[in-house]
């Protein structure tokens, strides 16, 4: 009895430290004390469970051995790989990383939804209604989570190709699935009688497809949000797990993710200025629908390596925007070092960081502060959009859709309304890119025609190299 | 309705604490600065990790001849682990690079 009691105090730790850790996150000198704080708790309420469970009395103690011994075993196995997985990781795969563990989390709720399905089943034969529909809304949920963050994961690396796995009319084809499961959770608690574990394993399997459809039309720049609604998704499923086991760690922990999750989607929509139907819907998603208005004879110009290197070295102010191309070239030390060059030369050098560069919100923060940027000299959308005016120089490195006029003036751009920086109001335009290809979007971007705009080709990291050669010979 | 008012009062103590909780998450996130978005939904991706817990009553509560149910606990032990560890530390190393140009 005195062991359930010590567990419930682990557990009441556990959870406190849920909600300051979550509350020490949200500001940036504690973060990393939060982070650390809740790993904590989760460590207590995880080894209270394995050292003082109360359904461990209850069988004997060979029995118990052989249990732990599993327990250990899955978790050194977890553990492992999951440490080793978060330290190889770079940081530009940051998100599909915390996609792929957000579906594993998933899988984890699903797997344990089934096992609990079939306890109920086995024991009683007809389990009662409201502990059956958390089962399965539990064992929905993980699905879910589980196949789309899989499929969130893909996309980011690029394994497959949006257009590839989109039907025609994709989104009746989901409403359909969602109805199927609807239908398949009411047959299985009402009407399924003593074969509701096999229609309960049917559900398992059309939500797992459901969870892949669910992402599939959905638009890799719109991956963050999907991956946020994912997230809270699987705190969902927790909290749900919580109430099955009458565990309060669980429920607390569950509830807070589910929360959180749900504002930070909202948060991030705001930056792309959508509403979520818009991103979940899809408006544009697979389908390149802004070629509509061709550059046609448009002409863009090219400005060399050592007219970039004079003229950024004789600029009062050069505004560097940075994009995922810079992070995917792995260029943001090259463009540190460029940027302490033109420091010592007398330039005013600040960055100007979209809400949604990179791949996540924050996400060019992070790769910034590893090359060694001071965040003071990283400036939000509205701070930039100020100082842009009066700046001598725009440098875009590997960033195309956060710098699109269309997005202010082209009602018929699918990124129309989105804030973006304001590049072209510099008096002079140096925009670094690959070759003339279509961003993330897969829209055209009419910056590159614009008058001030001057293109400089070639990979980020290789050019940043060289103009860093060229300011030094002057 | 009756039955509605019953579930209420058997379970009043439950709801009041889902409805304070789901305050508490959106009041706890609210007034975040864009620079945290990435690590803060990392690392609430690792605390909806305590899943975990459950997947270890799983395989507690599953019988010594029922291979299935002790192997979709053992599996789901892994992948909560996972999820946990890669988690925590997945946000830590994020962070960490938010305090080295703290001098």
């Amino acid at each position: 009895m005195i062991a359930t009691h010590f567990l419930d105090l682990l557990y009441l730790l556990g959870g406190l430290s849920f909600v300051l850790g979550l509350k020490m996150l949200s500001h940036p000198d504690t973060a990393r004390r939060g982070n650390i704080l809740a790993a904590i708790g989760m460590a207590l309420a995880v080894a209270g469970t394995l050292f003082f469970h109360p359904s461990a009395d209850t069988f004997s103690e060979e029995e118990r051995q052989m249990k732990l011994i599993l327990l250990y075993s899955a978790l050194a196995v977890g553990g492992f790989i999951g440490w080793r997985a978060a330290y190889k990781v770079k940081m530009t795969s940051m998100p599909q990383m915390v996609s792929l563990f957000n579906g594993l989390g998933g899988g984890c709720a699903a797997l344990l939804a089934v096992a609990e399905l079939k306890l109920q089943f086995d024991h009683s034969g007809h389990p009662e209604a409201a502990g059956l529909i958390l089962v399965l809304f539990t064992l929905f949920f993980g699905s879910v989570s589980l196949t789309g963050s899989l499929l969130a994961f893909a996309k980011l690396e690029d394994l497959v190709k949006d257009s590839a796995i989109t039907l025609p009319r994709h989104t009746i084809f989901n409403l359909g699935l969602l109805a199927i499961i609807l239908g398949l959770i009411g047959y299985t608690v009402w009407g399924a009688g003593h074969a509701g574990m096999t229609w309960g394993l049917i559900l398992f399997a059309v939500a797992l497809v459901y969870g892949f459809s669910f992402v599939a039309p959905i638009g890799g720049a719109d991956m963050p949000v999907v991956i946020s609604v994912l997230n809270s998704c699987t705190g969902l499923t927790a909290a749900a797990a919580g109430i099955i086991y009458d565990n309060l760690v669980m429920l607390v922990g569950g509830i807070l993710v589910g929360a959180s999750g749900s504002i930070l989607t909202v948060l991030m929509c705001k930056a792309m200025n959508r509403s979520l139907a818009n991103v979940l819907v899809g408006s544009f998603g697979g389908t390149v629908s802004g070629a509509a208005k061709g550059p046609g004879d448009q002409t863009v110009k090219e400005i060399s390596l050592t007219d970039s290197a004079v003229l950024l070295n004789y600029s009062a102010s050069v505004v560097i925007v940075p994009g995922y191309g810079l992070a995917v070239a792995q260029a943001q030390k090259i463009c540190k070092e460029l940027d302490t060059l033109l420091e010592a030369n007398g330039v005013d050098v600040k960055y100007a960081v979209h809400p949604v560069a990179g791949r996540m919100p924050g996400h060019m923060n992070v790769l910034l502060a590893e090359a060694d940027v001071p965040y003071t000299k990283l400036y939000d959308l509205e701070e930039a959009n100020d100082f842009i005016k009066k700046a001598d120089v725009a440098i875009i490195i590997g960033a195309n859709d956060v710098v699109n006029p269309a997005a202010l003036d082209d009602a018929s751009s699918p990124i129309y309304g989105m804030p973006v920086l304001e590049v072209w109001e510099a008096k002079n335009v140096i925009v670094m890119k690959r070759s003339m290809k279509s961003g993330y979007a897969g829209i055209d971007n009419p910056l590159f025609y614009h008058a001030r705009t001057k293109m400089l080709f070639g990979d980020a990291k290789d050019t940043l190299q060289k103009l860093v050669a060229e300011v030094k010979a002057l | 309705m009756e039955a509605f008012f019953n579930f209420l009062h058997e379970n009043l103590l439950l709801i009041y604490l889902l409805a304070f909780s789901i305050l508490l998450g959106i009041e706890v996130i609210s007034k975040v600065p864009a620079v945290l978005h990435t690590p803060l939904m990392s690392g609430a991706n690792a605390i909806h990790g305590v899943v975990l817990v459950g997947a270890i009553i799983v395989l507690f509560n599953a019988r010594m001849d029922d291979y299935l149910s002790l192997g979709l606990g053992f599996v789901a032990v892994v992948f909560g682990t996972l999820n946990v560890v890669g988690g925590f530390a997945v946000t830590d190393r994020m962070l960490e690079m938010f305090k080295k140009k703290k001098k």
